[in-house]
């Protein structure tokens, strides 16, 4: 179990050290995920040693959005003063962005159904 | 009282959690009912968010190891991921894309303000990405960030139910759709329901995140 966590906490200070170095927009937890599926295509790390960790901390990824999530009542004021296109464009632009991109990428031809 | 915020995030998304497996329904979504939930008990006990935060910030902290982790089922799923690279680059472009001009234009059509327009622009991507490219672009970061989650929420708590309505069967083209649309809340409810989805839509969100902090400087400035 700790070598996993090693290699998963490893990485994730890998990502978020050359993120600061090179000043990145990019997050150092997304340049982590890139360098370790790297480093498993190229056999540097046992997908078996990481495995397990993996999986436990990728099933309970929902819970570790909620504490930010109730953060949204420290801005409230903010957001009731411009509700309506706020709402309105939130909903109305995930709705399109999420059936129109399934849609465009089904009719370019796949079929893993 | 500083283990108030974890106890009341774990014990309350506990309960939401055991009500969602009885009756799957897209409005009992756990992650949103816990959100409401524990905003309203901080509301009406009068705790501080800052008191809450002093613990339940130890959750959130663990998205850092859960995003790096996501490099597991990406691997796993590399040949199908290779097949369809195409696919996938072109979603990407035009979902990235899709996704900040509606979200400019229908909050211009319903009066938003300036800041609005400029807040809500990148709030498909990913926070820390968001953040980042809503500053360079003259929004509010911290309006950013609450747009980034509601957004989140929102494919969470529908997002597999509307792929479902509107009949898309394509796993790649489902997780695609989901990492570009709502991603890492949307990524945390899809891979839950299949892997391969899962996969792509954790590789959507890094990849849209990029794309988007790339292209939304540039698109920006043609918008206006």
């Amino acid at each position: 179990m700790y070598k996993g966590l090693a290699i998963i906490f490893g990485f994730l200070f890998i990502g978020e050290t050359l993120s600061e170095i090179f000043s990145l927009p990019i997050p150092g937890n997304v340049i982590g995920m890139v360098l370790l599926t790297f480093a498993l295509l190229f056999n540097v790390i046992n997908v078996e040693d990481i495995e397990k960790e993996a999986e436990f901390f990728i099933r309970n990824m929902s819970v570790m959005f909620i504490p930010p999530g109730v953060g949204i009542i420290s801005y409230w004021g903010l957001i009731k003063s411009q509700a309506v296109p706020i709402f309105g464009a939130l909903v109305i632009s995930f709705a399109l962005t999420l059936v129109l991109t399934a849609k465009f990428v089904e009719l370019l031809g796949g079929g893993e159904q | 009282m500083n283990s108030i915020g974890i106890f009341l995030t774990v014990a309350i998304f506990y309960l939401f959690s055991k009500l969602y497996e009885k009756k799957r329904a897209f409005y009992l979504n756990p992650v949103m009912l816990s959100i409401i939930g524990i905003a309203l008990i901080l509301r009406l006990t009068g705790i501080e968010y800052e008191t809450y935060m002093e613990s339940a910030r130890i959750l959130s902290f663990f998205l850092g190891p859960a995003v790096v982790s996501l490099a597991v089922p990406l691997y796993k799923q590399k040949e199908i991921i290779k097949a369809y690279s195409k696919q996938i680059f072109a979603g990407i472009v035009f979902g990235g894309t899709l996704a900040i001009l509606s979200a400019f234009y229908v909050a211009k059509l319903l009066g938003g303000s300036k800041e609005v327009l400029l807040s809500i622009a990148p709030k498909s991507i990913t926070t820390a990405i968001a953040i980042g490219v809503s500053e360079k672009i003259g929004g509010i970061p911290t309006l950013t960030a609450v747009l980034v989650i509601l957004t989140g929420i929102l494919g969470n708590a529908v997002g597999i139910e509307m792929l479902d309505a509107f009949k898309v069967r394509d796993r790649v083209a489902r997780g695609l759709a989901m990492g570009v649309a709502s991603h890492g809340l949307g990524t945390a409810r899809i891979i839950l329901n299949d892997e391969l989805s899962g996969a792509v839509s954790g590789l959507a969100m890094a990849l849209n995140g990029v794309f988007t902090s790339l292209i939304l400087p540039y698109l920006i400035e043609l918008l206006q």
